[in-house]
């Protein structure tokens, strides 16, 4: 068992599968010579070659429409959109055809396709650069979303993504690269669509995913001092949602918070919040609590923008309110 | 080129034409849903492409796609299936009108968004290269296209790359209801490849064998290695932009004026003078044709809805538990 | 041009329907196939869909309005197409009009739900969880004698638990100490009867008050059809389970096989001996019950009879019902075993022969060669129609039934 960061295990992941598969390629802004602007690809062009590490023009549009063109010519390409924010560029790409071509034609054309992006705020970039808009990537059906929450779950996913051969939006957090965490050695996959129990408890279920894990495990212990034992359970894809483990938890503790870093409003806790009433009414004890970031566009001043995001104190109170 | 060529071409031609009639007849009935973008009058511009493009090219166009979708050599039958929703369509009833493809006969759809197939179509020839096949991707797409940043997207990172794909632009004078005169910077469009360092030439889209021996000529170029090169290909549709349409941008008198010299009646006349076939060899093959029309719509009409289960199939390659 | 949507025929004795709501409006752009208002038959409520493109011109019939079928209800026409009215109806009175095709049921029948409310009738509304008021409603509590401690004085799982735990036997009387200020008077629900129940009650009434029936029960002797049936199930997967009932359908169609005038209907001076071996199976929803039929059940197989009921008991859930599904039966089974029902009697479906009413498989203590042992025994009640069978017919039918249900191998 190694401990690596998620840089690493998504460096590796990268890696291992170009090695594997002549057919997987990377093509994005600077993920060549610069050797990718968050450092995961450094060494890749070397390596690889420059037919397999690509440098694009700033034109995500083209990426997206090319990578999906590359893909159903029978390639295997990673696309790099160097922050989810520049996503909306490619927006028609992303929903609209690489979501729809296998449905809208009959079945006949696959997409192994692989975007990775990341995400998230908290370092003072200003508004347009901060965001956490992954609710409306996981709102089409079509589009499969990821978004790992541990450096081991980043480098198993990343690989069942780029070995899938269907279109996978692949989250990252521009904030946490550096987290580390344990990691299996060795050929690692994890499914993709399956939650995961990160933490065991008896109180109350903490649904959350991506950098808001680790913020839910810090809550967990410093609840676990006053007596509370909180279940944390990590969604790590959000489309297709495996709502089971969530919905036996919550049976057991009757009690939920889901905790997120995008807004409140039309959130991925909106949907689990939805699904647990629907499936689980008679088991409520208290209405479903939400950790989000305040519906604000973040500011570039760093204690307005810290109050924005959610933190490890709002967990907690959040836990507390929900149990009250 | 041989005689058989001539008639295939002008069968082609004539085949698109009765199918588009027939489809507007069906979608006035109710029969055919949604949008319907009629090919008639730019006939010849499909016809000579594919009549010029070798297997492995590959072939990408927008909506109006219906002319492609006969010439690459899916049966009429099982575009008029296709057309009214039915199991049998290419697109299993899923996709419609827009969205016509054959992956087997290398042809990538039928798009709806306007110029989102551009860098589709880029990537399909970035694949080609890296994987040394000797294809051209041949992307088709009308000039109001050529306004949308997709477009720019596209063919810059075509060129910077050197991919292998032949632009080729139908300027119908009319992005839906707007002319070019209206809508883009620079009149013809062929300036706007210029501006990106790409040959370019323009091509008399009525005339097929002008269409067919262009596009022949620059699929050779760019098999060699020349990189991305574009066509404006002029042309005009007989019919509105789509069923609908009221018409209000251009007058009856043009229109009428481009029928009369229409892409058909022209080859027909060609034909005849060169001596190439007898006007009863050309009456033959419309009532072929005419024949094959009426037994495609029997078989669209005849044919089964596809089972309620359709609905949720191939969402994904790998499929999942509904959510 | 301008179309006519006309009052469609649903179902073979189908002779009116309530236009229960227009869903398309008057002005509307419809398209064919969009869904133009919600019919109420005696069967069910359907949706009818426009055969037609254009816009909805005109409603010819206001919601709620009875009408027979082939009564124009609606005109389509072009967008901005001027319609005379009274022209177009007067050639529509004429025969041979093209009505619309059977469309699917589409109202939801809902299951009816768990008793979540607080016990009892209290007009006061009392904030409570839903996870207290099941805890409660469970161990029989009334709400109004709990007192809250969640956020505004919400109910909440620990109040009714340390309810419990503080009172001894919490049943509503020993409350009445508390409760007994609080009696509370009880309001009449007035429920309007709908369609399918009226339906259903003018038909039971017809069939009690003029058909002379008698019944006959016999006790089955079912062990072996039940480990049968166990060993069949373990090699079937979830889906394709078979139930106690679809052994029941399949020996009845062929014990039928043998006794043609229990598979029969009388109409006026004659006895119509059926040609097909029909079988309805009653099945209950929210607002009644629907027969759903396997034809020609003699004919198919075990797993045929158990896949065919379960794909139309579902539609019937969903409030999809066919018509081809409840029509057309020639002999009806009522199966209430799942209530642990000892017998009881059916009232014959009109205009159908007889009906067996089953009642569930129990162990019980039988005798045999002067022991007492422990045995499966399964009762089945038959009622059968006096003018058109008779007693030692029907009892004959009822042993030679036993032939099948007895010896399950024969089933296969």
């Amino acid at each position: 068992m190694a401990v690596i960061t998620m840089r690493e295990a998504i460096s590796q992941a990268l890696w291992e599968e170009m090695e594997r598969d002549q057919k997987v390629f990377i093509m994005g802004e600077e993920v060549g010579v610069w050797g990718g602007t968050y450092a995961v690809t450094k060494g890749f062009l070397d390596h690889f070659g420059s037919e397999r590490v690509r440098d694009t023009p700033i034109a995500e549009a083209a990426i997206v429409g090319a990578a999906i063109g590359s893909a159903l010519g029978g390639l295997r390409p990673v696309a790099e959109l160097m922050t989810i924010n520049f996503a909306f560029v490619a927006m028609d790409h992303i929903v609209n055809e690489a979501a729809k071509l296998h449905y809208m034609f009959g079945g006949q054309m696959k997409l192994p396709l692989v975007i990775r992006t990341p995400g998230g705020g908290g370092r003072q970039l200003g508004a347009t650069h901060s965001q956490t808009p992954d609710a409306i990537f996981a709102h089409f059906p079509g589009l499969k979303v990821v978004a790992p929450g541990t450096p081991a779950d980043a480098k198993g996913l990343l690989k069942s993504a780029i070995r899938s051969d269907d279109p996978i939006f692949f989250i990252e957090n521009a904030t946490v690269y550096q987290q580390r965490g344990e990691v299996p050695e060795g050929e690692l996959l994890i499914p993709i669509g399956k939650s995961k129990i990160q933490r065991e408890g008896a109180d109350v279920t903490i649904v959350t995913y991506s950098k808001m894990v680790s913020y839910s495990l810090k809550a967990a212990a410093e609840l676990e001092k006053e007596d509370i034992s909180a279940e944390v359970i990590d969604l790590r894809t959000l489309r297709p949602l495996d709502l089971e483990p969530i919905i036996a938890s919550f049976k057991k503790t009757n009690h939920a918070v889901i905790a997120e870093e995008g807004w409140r409003s039309y959130g991925v806790g909106s949907e689990i919040a939805a699904r647990i009433y629907e499936q689980a009414f008679d088991y409520l004890d208290a209405p479903i609590q939400r950790v989000a970031q305040k519906e604000v566009p973040l500011p570039y001043n760093r204690r307005l923008e810290q109050m924005a995001l959610p933190q490890v104190a709002d967990i907690v109170n959040a836990v507390k309110e929900v149990l009250r | 080129m041989d005689k058989k060529s001539y008639l295939e071409l002008f069968r082609q031609m004539v085949l698109i034409r009765r199918l588009e009639e027939n489809a507007a007849e069906l979608y006035q009935k109710g029969a055919i849903g949604g949008f319907l973008h009629l090919y008639i009058g730019q006939e010849a511009v499909s016809t000579g492409i594919i009549a010029a493009r070798k297997a492995q090219d590959r072939v990408i166009t927008a909506y109006r796609d219906h002319g492609v979708a006969i010439n690459v050599g899916i049966p009429a039958k099982v575009v008029m299936a296709e057309l009214l929703g039915k199991e049998t369509g290419c697109s299993k009833g899923k996709g419609g009108s827009m969205h016509m493809a054959d992956i087997e006969k290398n042809f990538w759809g039928g798009h709806a968004i306007v110029g989102a197939h551009l860098p589709i179509a880029s990537g399909l020839a970035l694949a080609d290269k890296v994987q040394k096949k000797d294809g051209v991707t041949i992307c088709m797409f009308g000039e109001g296209a050529t306004n949308i940043g997709f477009f720019h997207e596209a063919i810059n990172i075509a060129k910077a790359w050197n991919l292998p794909v032949l632009w080729v632009c139908e300027n119908n004078r009319y992005g839906m209801g707007t002319s070019p005169e209206r809508a883009s910077a620079v009149s013809p469009i062929i300036q706007k490849a210029c501006g990106y360092g790409m040959p370019a030439y323009d091509v008399d889209g009525m005339n097929v064998l002008d269409v067919q021996q262009t596009v022949s000529e620059r699929l050779a170029e760019i098999r060699e290695g020349s990189g991305p090169q574009f066509l404006e290909v002029c042309t005009y549709r007989f019919r509105g932009h789509s069923m609908g349409d009221p018409e209000r941008y251009r007058s009856q008198e043009e229109v009428k004026k481009f029928i009369e010299n229409g892409p058909i009646d022209r080859f027909q006349k060609l034909i005849l003078k060169e001596g190439i076939a007898a006007q009863e060899e050309l009456d033959e093959i419309m009532a072929a044709v005419e024949k094959e029309i009426d037994e495609a719509v029997t078989f669209a009409k005849e044919s089964p809805e596809p089972p309620d289960e359709a609905l949720f199939e191939n969402i994904y390659v790998e499929e999942v538990e509904r959510g | 041009m301008a179309n006519i949507v006309e009052m469609p025929k649903l179902g073979f004795d189908m002779a009116e329907g309530t236009l229960v709501s227009w869903i398309a409006e008057e002005g509307q752009d419809i398209t064919k196939g969009d869904v133009l208002a919600d019919i109420e038959t005696d069967k069910a409520t359907v949706q009818v869909e426009s055969s037609f493109t254009g816009i909805v011109h005109k409603h010819l019939v206001e919601e709620n309005k009875t009408i027979p079928i082939g009564t124009p209800i609606a005109v389509i026409a072009d967008k901005g197409e001027d319609v005379d009215l009274e022209a177009l109806l007067k050639q529509a009175s004429k025969p041979d009009k093209p009505s619309s095709p059977p469309p699917e049921t589409a109202s939801a029948e809902k299951q009816p739900a768990p008793q979540l409310q607080n016990t009892g009738t209290d007009d006061e509304f009392i904030k409570a969880s839903p996870l207290a008021k099941k805890i409660a409603a469970d161990a029989g509590i009334k709400l109004s004698s709990i007192s809250g401690t969640g956020p505004e004085g919400r109910i909440v799982k620990r109040d009714v638990e340390k309810h419990l735990s503080d009172s001894p036997a919490p049943t509503a009387k020993t409350q009445s100490v508390k409760t007994e200020t609080a009696i509370r008077q009880g309001e009449d629900q007035q429920i309007p009867i709908s369609k399918l129940r009226a339906a259903i009650g003018r038909r039971m009434v017809t069939s009690h008050t003029t058909i002379p029936d008698f019944t006959i029960t016999y006790s089955y002797d079912v062990e072996a059809l039940i480990t049968m049936r166990q060993q069949m199930n373990a090699d079937r997967a979830d889906e394709e389970q078979l139930s106690v009932n679809d052994f029941i359908v399949k020996a009845v169609a062929l014990a039928l096989r043998d006794y043609p005038n229990l598979n029969a209907s009388i109409s006026e001076e004659k006895i119509i001996r059926h040609g097909n071996i029909n079988i309805g199976n009653a099945v209950a929803v929210e607002s009644g019950l629907l027969t759903i039929v396997v034809n020609n059940a003699d004919q198919k197989s075990l797993d045929q009879i158990g896949h065919e009921i379960s794909t139309m008991a579902g539609r019937v859930r969903a409030g999809k019902v066919n018509p081809d599904d409840i029509e057309g039966s020639t002999f009806t089974i009522s199966n209430l075993g799942m209530f642990n029902v000892h017998d009881f009697t059916a009232i014959i479906n009109p205009p159908e022969a007889a009906i067996l009413a089953v009642a569930s498989a129990q162990e019980t203590p039988i005798i045999e060669n002067g022991n007492v042992l422990i045995g499966w025994r399964m009762k089945a009640t038959i009622a059968a129609d006096h003018r058109i069978t008779d007693g030692a017919e029907a009892a004959q039918f009822m042993r030679h039934l036993s032939t099948f249900l007895e010896q399950p191998w024969r089933l296969i």
